[in-house]
């Protein structure tokens, strides 16, 4: 065998049902690491989590990267295989069903005892009689017939094959719009406080993830202000505390100076604007903060947001961070409770119910000194860089709305002028989307036809008997289970009684 | 918000529906039991052949009109007045919340239930495939039974991410193709038992089913028939999940199991028309399915952290 013998055979291999059939137990395989180990597209924050609990599996597990199973080399392989053996298989056969469609049914074979289902009897009509009559049940039954000296061929059921690769051409489609969506769409995550805006572009982004033919420049430059946030909350029973709808009211406009419009965004119910599609994914609280410095100068005066640490009740910590305080910046460490309780014991607050019925804040540790956001490295808003800071002694109380907590010495003050909230959003741009949708319903339309349909052929013959009757032939041969047509057929054709036969048909009976 | 008269009454009726698919069960099993046998397989035989045009290709199972004391016939009575107590659990259910009953996985399971019998009273009609009927109900009282003691949760209201009508159209197609699935392993168990049995040419009990190419063409009936319900099933979440999370296919663990039972289904509907594959080893791939289909209804929200973790258990 020479390289091209190889080569074929490779191919012949590669395109095998039973080939397909292995790399697609290996694809089901291949996908269930991907669910039981963290993965960094859907959870790095537990990634991060599973290495510090994992300090030796886990560097061993990302060798085999199975953090990020669904972007692996290896789970690549197996699809591109699959795809692959794919539409080496059903691209020839398409092109064979074109054939076979353009081409008449094939001629009755000679023996009708070897077909899964075959008849004989007699009839007193001639043979082009019968023939005729075959013809005309078959063409109500929306056969396709050619006759034949002697003989009918009659074939339907294209659509099984034509449904059936419809459905693989899909999914061939289907990966493609998955493709489209993975190069020239992006994601953007920002969490937006209440009176704020944002505009699309990567500045704004907590997170960005942009497909490798997207260019930052060329987003569409929308601009969206969240005017309300609020929360409904089941307030008794059950299932108290748990949410009942988040409405977020917003006004956008498709780009500077374009009029402005208003829309009610929920969960389930995005804004769309300019082919991309805000989504409301979750929320928090952003209190808000005065803050005076040593020389009395309002330093800070703004909302912050906090982030949940009890994702049931919402007890939230925040940092404050005043860099224009003077004589020395200032930093305070923050805990928010939106109905703020006292524990059981006594000796600290916790949060009772997730709704703002008593917010309370506490400053969990005051700073002064350099809070270090000079030295060009990006800092976390969430976190202070405590390694040029001094810590303050403060009283750790609980604040209400209005209270003021003093900083010893004269170091300034801080007060708790009341709240915000924040939504959680995600904006996505997904070109894909649209022909991935339409890729998958022909998927199912094909597959719902090619399970319906059966292609099926039907012969008969009529020939002059050695009794001056008609001897009729029938036979049949359908791809997949017989169906009952075939009987139903042979009723219609035979006459209304049917003389002994000496040797039993065997209509209706399976040979597979 | 909810009305606890109607989820009493939604319990109440539950409970009647299983004790009466208990009876059912009994009752199909006696007519496997108590129908005599060898006249049975030779009564078929002969009408077969001698009158070929009557009986069709597909069922083949039973004659209709072979003599016997009438269990068969109380079963079904017994299944049909079961499945109305527990359809009217499931829809009173649902006005008791004002939703969809199928909102955490105690509904689910009870409504997947319902599809299941649902399934096998239209294979019963459709194909003469009463016989099923003992291992239907064993199946479907063991999930009843499973979901009222470990998954049972009191009626409330959705959280936001639920509250939209596509929790009709995916988790109805899911119900609607679980079920399907799980009377087509119903008659894939029997066809592997079946077809074990005749090879050893052992007589017993089995004997009372039907062939194992009739059980095998069954199983195959119902999954192809529900295939495609769990494709659009798969679809419409997508479908959500991009109203919902800005994403319509993101890898989430249920997504993930779903396709993976998508896969290993279509494994088996590839392997029963391929040489090799045929017969028992394509029953072996439908069991497997069956199997990741259930971790993905009930193990991915116990074991595996994810975003459907809200249909809680």
């Amino acid at each position: 065998m020479g390289l091209t013998g190889w080569l074929r055979w490779g191919w012949r291999q590669l395109t095998s049902m039973r080939t397909a059939l292995i790399l697609l137990f290996l694809v089901a395989l291949a996908s269930v690491p991907g669910s039981i180990f963290p993965q960094r597209g859907q959870s790095p924050e537990r990634v991060v989590q599973y290495f510090e609990e994992h300090e030796t599996l886990a560097p061993w597990l990302d060798r085999l990267s199975l953090f990020d199973v669904f972007a692996a080399p290896w789970f690549a392989a197996i699809y591109l295989l699959l795809f692959v053996s794919l539409a080496g298989c059903v691209l020839p056969r398409s092109w064979q069903l074109l054939q076979n469609v353009r081409s008449r049914p094939p001629a009755a074979p000679k023996r009708f005892g070897r077909l899964p289902q075959s008849a004989e009897f007699r009839s007193d009509e001639t043979p082009e009689q019968v023939l005729e009559q075959a013809r005309q049940a078959l063409r109500k039954r929306r056969f396709r017939t050619v006759a034949d000296d002697g003989s009918l061929a009659a074939e339907k059921g294209y659509l099984h094959e034509a449904g059936n690769l419809v459905f693989h051409l899909s999914l061939l489609a289907l990966l493609f719009a998955v493709g489209l969506g993975a190069m020239f769409g992006y994601r953007g995550n920002l969490l937006l406080t209440e009176d704020t805006g944002f505009s699309n572009s990567v500045a704004y982004y907590g997170e960005y993830h942009p497909g490798h033919m997207v260019d930052p420049d060329d987003l569409a430059p929308f601009q969206v202000t969240l005017d309300d946030f609020e929360v409904d909350f089941v307030s008794s029973g059950e299932q108290v505390g748990q949410a009942r709808e988040f409405t977020a009211r917003m006004t956008y406009r498709e780009r500077p100076g374009a009029a402005e419009r208003s829309e009610t965004v929920r969960v389930n119910h995005p804004l769309e604007v300019s082919g991309a599609k805000v989504y409301l994914l979750g929320h928090g609280y952003a209190p808000t903060f005065k803050v005076t410095d040593g020389r009395g100068n309002v330093v800070f005066d703004d909302a912050v947001q906090f982030l949940p640490m009890d994702s049931a009740n919402l007890a939230s910590e925040g940092v404050i961070k005043a860099p224009d305080a003077e004589p020395q910046q200032l930093g305070f460490q923050m805990m928010f409770w939106p109905t703020a309780a006292p524990t059981p014991d006594g000796s600290s607050v916790f949060s009772s119910f997730p709704g703002p019925l008593n917010p309370m804040v506490a400053v969990v540790g005051a700073f002064k000194g350099d809070l270090n956001m000079d030295s060009g490295d990006p800092q976390s808003v969430y976190e202070l860089d405590a390694e040029k800071l001094e810590m303050v002694k403060v009283e750790r109380r609980a604040m209400g709305v209005g209270e003021t907590l003093k900083l010893p010495d004269g170091a300034g003050e801080i007060t708790f002028t009341g709240f915000k909230e924040y939504a959680s959003l995600t904006v996505t741009h997904d070109p894909g989307r649209v022909p991935a949708l339409v890729a998958a319903s022909l998927a199912v339309a094909g597959l719902v036809v090619s399970l319906m349909t059966r292609r099926r052929r039907v012969w008969v013959r009529a020939s002059a008997g050695e009794d001056g009757r008609t001897v009729v032939e029938v036979g049949g041969l359908t791809l997949g289970t017989p169906t009952v047509e075939f009987d139903d057929l042979l009723r219609e054709l035979r006459p209304e009684e049917p003389e002994p036969e000496p040797e039993p048909a065997s209509a209706g009976t399976i040979k597979e | 918000m909810v009305d606890t008269e109607l989820a009493d009454l939604s319990n109440n009726m539950l409970l009647g529906a299983v004790l009466l698919y208990v009876v059912a069960m009994l009752g199909y099993a006696a007519d496997l039991a108590f129908t005599p046998r060898p006249a049975k397989a030779r009564a078929k035989e002969l009408v077969g052949a001698g009158a070929p045009v009557e009986g069709s290709a597909d069922d083949g199972a039973e004659p209709a009109a072979a003599p016997r004391r009438d269990w068969g016939r109380f079963a079904v009575v017994i299944t049909v007045f079961g499945w109305l107590l527990h359809a009217g659990g499931v829809v009173s259910r649902g006005l008791s919340v004002s939703r969809w009953p199928w909102g955490n996985m105690y509904e689910f399971v009870v409504a997947i239930c319902l599809a299941a019998v649902a399934g096998f009273l239209v294979l019963m009609i459709r194909n003469k495939a009463r016989y099923l009927g003992a291992f239907v109900m064993l199946a479907v009282v063991l999930g009843l039974g499973a979901a009222t003691i470990w998954l049972y949760q009191a009626p409330g209201e959705l959280v936001p991410a639920l509250k939209s009508y596509w929790i009709a159209i995916h988790v109805g197609a899911a119900i609607v193709s679980s079920g399907g699935f799980t009377v087509g392993f119903v008659a894939t168990l029997l066809y592997l038992a079946k077809a074990r049995h005749e090879e050893k040419a052992k007589e017993g009990f089995l004997d009372r089913l039907p062939g194992s190419t009739v059980l095998d063409d069954l199983a195959y009936k119902a999954t192809m028939f529900v295939f495609p319900v769990w494709t659009f099933s798969i679809i419409a979440g997508a479908i959500w999940a991009d109203e919902a999370w800005g994403r319509y296919w993101g890898w989430d663990p249920k997504e993930t199991w779903s396709f993976i039972v998508f896969a290993i289904y279509a494994g088996y509907l590839h392997a029963r028309a391929t040489a090799g594959w045929k017969g028992r080893k394509a029953a072996v791939v439908a069991t497997v399915g069956y199997a990741a289909l259930l971790f993905n209804l009930v193990g991915v929200n116990i074991f595996l952290e994810g975003l459907h973790s809200y249909a809680d258990v």
